[in-house]
């Protein structure tokens, strides 16, 4: 059973990205929007986290967010881009979903 | 009426709240009072003064380009934590050029953004009167 996880918040800010990390399950997917797109950016104390979840998950930042703070060209390699059509997708090709606000 | 001085201290990124945006209308505000204004700009604040901010597929106005109006409001003191860039994997040229004209220099252009350290921005934070939070 495939889950989608949601999150919004800046891990700089909240603990919402952590948890969220520590919940996904191998195979699940994440998908970064809104604050939580600052966590796509390479080099930060955060990268690292991201960059072992992408072990054994996909991980998503919607990138109209990421351009509006103008991160875009800064995610790390390996985080795939989607714009609206595609959160869509990935809502609809996953079993549940879960918004970790 | 008397001058004080005002620091506006910014820690949240922009779009995803309305804190940024409102802070900036506050700021604008306290430059029609003839206010000594300050802005720090501290942990996810940095993400306000980005270069580059393209917020059309979001749907939302792109604000940023109004921080480069702030030098015409004599606003010309935007302390920068350098830690709170480098935690975020971003360096001063991920930045937008902020400048302003010295009208006590021939009108030369300058930075209005001052990098500073922790120990920096708090020694700065005790020379003011007014705090504002967003």
């Amino acid at each position: 059973m495939a889950m989608l996880h949601i999150v919004n918040k800046s891990p700089f800010e909240r603990v919402a990205f952590d948890s969220c990390l520590a919940h996904a399950s191998a195979g699940d997917s994440i998908l970064m929007i809104e604050d939580a797109v600052v966590g796509a950016v390479d080099g930060s104390s955060f990268s690292g986290k991201v960059k072992a979840a992408m072990s054994d998950k996909t991980v998503y930042v919607l990138g109209a967010d990421l351009a509006a703070r103008g991160l875009e060209g800064k995610a790390m390699d390996g985080i795939v881009s989607v714009d609206y059509a595609g959160f869509v997708d990935l809502t609809a090709n996953n079993d549940t979903t879960q918004s970790w606000l | 009426m008397s001058t004080k001085n005002f620091l506006f201290v910014n820690r949240k990124a922009p779009y995803g709240t309305v804190y940024a945006l409102e802070a900036l209308e506050v700021v604008l505000i306290s430059a029609a009072f003839e206010q000594n204004v300050s802005l720090a700009f501290i942990d996810d604040g940095v993400y306000q003064i980005t270069k580059g901010q393209n917020s059309k597929a979001t749907g939302m106005k792109n604000f940023s380009p109004t921080f480069r109006a702030l030098g015409d409001y004599d606003i010309t003191k935007l302390y920068v934590s350098i830690e709170s860039l480098a935690e975020r994997g971003l360096t001063v040229d991920d930045l937008m050029e902020l400048t302003y004209e010295d009208a006590d220099d021939d009108y030369a252009e300058k930075p209005s953004i001052i990098l500073v350290n922790r120990e920096e921005m708090a020694a700065m934070m005790t020379e003011q009167e007014v705090i504002l939070s967003f």
